[in-house]
Parts: structure tokens; sequence; C-alpha cells
């Protein structure tokens, strides 16, 4: 008795307990924001520092991607050219091909599990599907190197054609397959967030399921569908060691899916990987690409999570 | 009316197979990415699985006192006596080419193992031998049959003569398969038939351990305020907003941060566990977050105004009586946020973790790898024995993961018998 009664009279230091808690919790909070406010510092002030060796206009608009190592500081071109356009080519190649890749199976797969499938194959098509997403991508990268890239070359070969043996193709094909889980599982969200009621309705002026689900459903979860493909669409931007691993390091100017191409993030890897002096206009055009790459990803998932965001209250 | 009624029956018959269509592109959609793991995986352990076993060769060296001198065993020239005891074997190949070849069956560090065996067994020294050693990764490929012999002889690593010459040993049975206790004992090599995970294991390890350090107390101290205690306002919207878009920003921007930053600001140690373990952590925060603030979310206000009630400070309420209730939930997030950053490889890239690394790192400041980058290490390699080590160090990551996964289900289900 008499202990519980000292608990309670002595709140005095226990409310500076747990204000200092509260505190120490705020600034945890807090790391979120440091980590948001480092990421675009250390890129912009790198990125400056680049754009006073390489005006910005070659870098934004340049039609050649050619970094070099100058030998001798005296060179002629020393400092190579570095104009992002072959990589933003390359990198948009190689997503447009995934996408194409991911969103039908994702789109399918999201509305047969949602729609048609009973909870048992539900429980179980699910978490197998979600495998695909939890496996690493260095993973896909060799699938894709060893055995998707020379099968394509293989079937190319029947046809007559001459295929690289790295392709955009390869790369865009198996990044497509790890996207088709993140895909799936934000429509299959989205389209159990369309209320019950306009179901029933359609189906109670009987059209089938399927029109129902073209002519109703699909319409009414269509802003929510939306931004899970422009998710999945920054993720593929993203992606670097399937790409690294299977597309090559050509950069050039081309929408042959079935060339060797180049992306972004390939370019910021093999600039900083290896020997390198930390001021050339080579290892800091690296830190130039990772703004370009953060300030594409962000716009994406900035209007993406607002969509998605905006369509769950809808119907909330 | 009648035409209305007309309009609905119309092609009944067209509209029903399109309803069936439409199911199957539905299924379709499934089994295409099924069936795509399946022959991923189905790929994988077919290439990975012959690493198990590692093809030995037995040679009859002279460790005599005029090849070894018992008191300085050291002077020796192992690879020497290793040449001798390979000519000795096959007398008639005379021609210097022919001796590279005949030298190729054992593995270049054959010289060494023959030095191990005798400082573990000093009773070898005095007289000739028969020691197993490793056979070199051609030889390897050729005896798990990985080597088409039907190709014409130029256009493979392995000559006719070498044929005949394994076909001849393996018929006097001096060829064995052993399990392959190198390939989870080494470090990595430029040879293919010695290299193995462990360096890049234990340097997976200490990468993680440092993560999970960090980003577990972290991440759920910031679940807890957000959730619990930050006032709605302009700055804890902001924060959200923040939390979500971190958690979708490529891996590779964490990976030039912890660059410019953790080294190029703070000058710690390039290609360290420590590095390493920093960047993933300031990656793997958001996804921690968000699943631990699920959790708290799915704890019912009950508990916490109960507790409220009977005089408990907001702070107790939370951590005496929520935060037990929400921990199966905040544990699971911090697993599966854990599988992302072991399987993650391009942020390490950035920091310099690609070194090749033979020795176990003993501390977090060494120069390390990790599993996925040595996997990439390896897929890179030219050496064709090398595409099986890959395939062999997937099948330890992904088994790791799937571990992992596991035990996050299990966590979820015991959490959704609470209630």
């Amino acid at each position: 008795m008499a202990d519980q009664m000292l608990h309670i009279t002595n709140t005095g230091r226990s409310k500076w307990r747990d204000r200092l808690v509260i505190f120490l919790m705020a600034a945890a909070a807090g790391t979120a924001i440091l980590v948001t406010g480092g990421i675009v510092l250390s890129l912009v002030f790198e990125t400056l520092r680049f754009f006073e060796k390489i005006p910005v206009s070659e870098f934004l608009f340049g039609l050649n991607w050619d970094p070099q190592t100058a030998i001798r500081s005296d060179q002629v071109g020393a400092e190579g050219s570095f104009g992002a356009i072959p990589l933003i080519n390359g990198t948009l190649l190689v997503s447009a091909i995934a996408m194409i890749v991911a969103t039908p199976l994702g789109l399918a797969s999201a509305i047969y599990l949602s729609e048609y499938a009973s909870k048992r194959a539900r429980d179980w098509i699910k978490p197998a599907l979600e495998i695909l997403a939890g496996i690493p991508t260095v993973v896909y990268g060799f699938f894709a190197a060893l055995t998707v890239a020379p099968f394509i070359r293989m079937t190319g070969g029947q046809f007559g054609l001459e295929i690289a043996s790295e392709s955009a193709l390869a790369a865009g094909a198996v990044m497509g397959m790890m996207i088709v889980p993140l895909i799936s599982s934000l429509s299959d969200d989205v389209i159990n967030a369309v209320p019950q009621s306009l179901r029933d309705a359609s189906l109670g002026l009987g059209a089938t399921q399927s029109e129902t689900i073209r002519r109703v459903i699909l319409p009414a979860a269509l802003p929510g569908i939306a931004g899970s493909l422009l998710l999945a669409t920054s993720r593929a931007i993203g992606e670097t060691m399937i790409v690294l691993m299977a597309a090559g390091l050509a950069a050039q100017m081309t929408l042959n899916p079935l060339d060797a191409v180049t992306s972004i993030t390939v370019q910021i890897v093999t600039l900083l990987t290896g020997d390198q002096e930390f001021d050339s206009a080579k290892t800091l055009s690296a830190f130039a690409l990772g703004l370009l790459l953060f300030v594409l990803t962000l716009c994406l998932n900035v209007v993406a999570l607002h969509i998605v965001k905006k369509y769950r209250e809808q119907y909330d | 009316m009648i035409n209305f009624t007309n309009r609905a029956g119309f092609n009944l018959k067209g509209r029903h197979r399109a309803e069936q269509r439409f199911q199957w592109a539905g299924r379709l959609a499934i089994l295409i990415s099924l069936l795509f793991l399946a022959l991923m995986f189905a790929t994988i352990l077919r290439d990975g699985s012959g690493v198990i076993r590692q093809t030995q060769i037995a040679v009859t060296v002279d460790l005599g006192a005029d090849a070894v001198d018992p008191q300085d065993i050291a002077s020796a020239s192992f690879d020497k006596i290793l040449k001798s005891g390979l000519r000795d074997r096959f007398p008639e190949v005379t021609t210097r080419k022919g001796k590279k070849k005949l030298y190729n069956l054992v593995s270049s560090e054959g010289g060494f193992e023959i030095k191990r065996a005798i400082v573990a067994d000093p009773t070898l020294l005095g007289g000739a031998q028969t020691l197993w050693l490793t056979a070199s990764d051609d030889l390897d490929l050729l005896i798990k049959g990985k080597v088409d012999t039907t190709l014409p002889e130029k256009q493979r690593r392995i000559s006719d003569t070498e044929i005949a010459w394994a076909t001849e040993l393996q018929e006097a049975g001096q060829i064995r398969r052993v399990f392959n206790r190198g390939f989870f004992t080494s470090g990595d090599s430029r040879e293919p038939e010695i290299a193995g995970i462990l360096s890049a294991f234990v340097g997976s390890l200490l990468t993680l351990s440092i993560c999970f350090l960090l980003s577990f107390p972290i991440g759920i101290a910031a679940a807890i305020y957000l959730e619990e205690f930050a006032p709605k306002n302009r700055i804890s919207d902001l924060i959200e907003v923040n939390i979500n878009n971190l958690a979708a920003v490529p891996s590779i921007v964490f990976g030039l941060l912890g660059l410019a930053i953790f080294l190029g600001y703070m000058g710690l140690p390039r290609s360290s566990p420590l590095v390493g373990g920093l960047v993933l952590a300031l990656m793997t925060l958001p996804t921690i977050i968000i699943a631990a603030r699920a959790s708290l979310r799915s704890v019912p206000p009950s508990f916490k105004e109960a507790a409220l009630a009977l005089g408990a400070t907001p702070v107790q309420a939370v951590f005496h009586h929520v935060m037990p209730v929400a921990m199966p939930g905040m544990l699971t997030g911090t697993i599966v946020g854990m599988a992302q950053a072991l399987g993650e490889t391009a942020p390490l890239l950035m920091i310099g973790m690609v070194a090749f690394i033979v020795d176990v790192p003993q501390s977090i400041l060494e120069p390390a790898t990790a599993l996925p980058v040595q996997i990439f290490l390896w897929a890179d390699a030219p050496e064709r024995a090398f595409t099986e080590k890959t395939a062999a160090a997937i099948i330890v990551l992904l088994t790791f993961l799937i571990a992992m996964n596991l035990v996050a289900i299990l966590l979820r289900r015991k959490l959704e018998q609470r209630f």
C-alpha cells in the first residue's frame, strides 16, 4: 500500500523521465528527415561541383556518354563527354519492356485473385507470388545473364537475327517478372477497396462477372491502379543489378530491345567502383546521375502515393 | 420493352464465352509468374547442386629427406614435388606442352595442400606418400559431366589427351568425389576450385548485425513516437510523407549517400561492414517504421485507455501495455527489413565492399564483402567453373532468406491468434 502511494505521489520525477523518453523517440523519428536531408545535400553538393567542370546543358541534353579518365592532365579531350540522354534512353527502354511484361501479368493476377479465386487458392497463390518480390535482385541478374539472355539469343538466331549476348530485352523481361507481385498486390488492395454495392448493382442489372469487372470495377479503381503502375515504374527505373548484369555497358541511342543498352544506375556503379580520384569530373558525374535518378523517382513516387492515398480516402 | 428484353438476352452465349476467356487470362497470368519462379529455382538448383561434391585426385609424391627437410618444411618446393609426382604417374608425357597440361589436372593450390597435410601430420615425411589433392576446375567439370565432349576439341577447354588421362585415373580408382567442405570453410580465391563463401558470409553477418543494432531501436522508437505521441501538425505530416517516400528511393541512392557522407565526410574505413551496416540501416529504417506503425495501430485502444484510467502515465501505458502486444508485428516488420538488407547489393558496391577478400574479416572495421556481392563478383568471373559456385552461393543466400521469412510468417500467425 505504501509503495503504491509513493508511486502516485512521485509523479514529478517520472514526468521528467517521460519527457526524456518522448524526446528521444522524437529524435529517432527525426532521423528520417535527416536521412532525406543527407541524401539531398550530398547529391546537390557534389553535383554543383560537377557542373563547375561540365556545363549543365551538356549533361542534360548531350547525346554522347563517354566519360574518360585522363592519363595525363593536359591530354586532349581528357574530360570525355557527359551527355546523359543515352543513359536516360537506355533506362526508359529497359523500364518500358519491364512494364510491358509486368502490367498485364500483374493486373490479370490481381483481378483473378480478388474477384474469382476461392479463399483457399488465394491463401496459397498470394504468398507464392510474394516470393518473387523477396528474391534478391542479384539472383534475377544471374538468371537473366546466364539463362534468359542466351535463350533469347538462340531463339533470335533461328530467325536469322543477330542479337548481342547482353540485351535490353533480357534485362527488361526478367525485371518485369520481378515487378509482377508489386503491381498485383497494390492493385489487389485497390480493387478490394471498391465498394461491394457497385458490384452488386452491376450484377443485379444482369451483367456477367467479367463485364462488371471491365465496365464498373476497373474504371472505379483506375486512379489507384495508375498509382500502383507509377510506383512500379519508379522501381524499374531505380533497379541496378539486373541491368548491370544482363543489359551491358554500351551507352547508345537506340529503341531496339535486342541491342545492348546501359542505364543511369549501371553507370553510377561503373563510375564509382574500382580505383578513382575523388575530384575528377568522372567521379562527380555519378552524383549528378544520382541526383537525376533521385528527382525522377521522387516525382513518380510523390504523384503515385498521392493518387493512391486520395483514392483510398474516396471510398473510405 | 420487348426490345429491351431481347437485348439482355442478345448473344448470351458469346458473353459467357467472353467470361470464360477473361477468367482464363487471369489463371494464365498467375501460371506464367509461378512457372517463371519454378524455372528460375530449378535452373539455380541444377547449376549449383554440384558444389556439394568436389573432385579429388590421388597423387603419389616423394616426401623423402631429399625433397623435404624435416627440420625446415617451409623451405621445400612443394610445387616441384607435386609436378614430379604427376610426371611419374604419366611417364609417357615428355613435351613441354604436354607437361603443362598434366600439371593442370591438379589445382594450382596443390602444393599448399601437400604442405598443409605435412604440417597436420609430420609422420608423412620420409618416403613416398599417396595424397588426395583437389582437382583443377576443368577436371572437376569433366568428371561432373558438365563438359560437352562431343564438341570439336578446339572449342572446349579440356583436350582429348586430358580426357584420356582422366579416364585412366578413374579406372585406376585414383579419382574420387568427396563432400566439398572448402566451399563453406574458406574465403574467396582466384581459383574456382578453392573459392568458398565463408569470408562473404561473415561479412554479411557483421554488416547485418550493425544494420539491426541501428535500425531496430531507432525504427521502433520512431514508430511509437509517430503513432502514439506526435502532435498532429505539419511537421509530423512532413515526417510521414517523408518516410513513405524514403521507402521508395532506389537503393543505389543510399549507396551514394554513404559514399559522400560516411566515407567522404566522416572518413570511416572504406569497404568495412560498419559503413555497409550504416547504409543498410538507413535503407531498412522506413520499412521497419511503416510495419511497426501498422502493428501499433492494430492494438485495440482499450488497452491503452485501461492503463491510463488506472493512473499510468502515457509513456507507461504505451511501453507496458501497447508495445508488448504489438511486438510480434514489429518483429515481423524488422525481419522482413533485415531480409531485404541481406539481399541488397547495389549500395554495397558503392561503398567499396566489392574488394577481393580471401581472409575472414575479424572486425567491423576491416575490408569485407557480403554474400550478394560475392554472387555478383563470381557471376562476372570468366571461368566457367564459377557458374557453379555462383549458383551454390545463391542457394545459400536464398536458404537464409527463406528461413528469415518463415520466422516472420510464424510470428504473424502467432499475432493473428491473439485477436
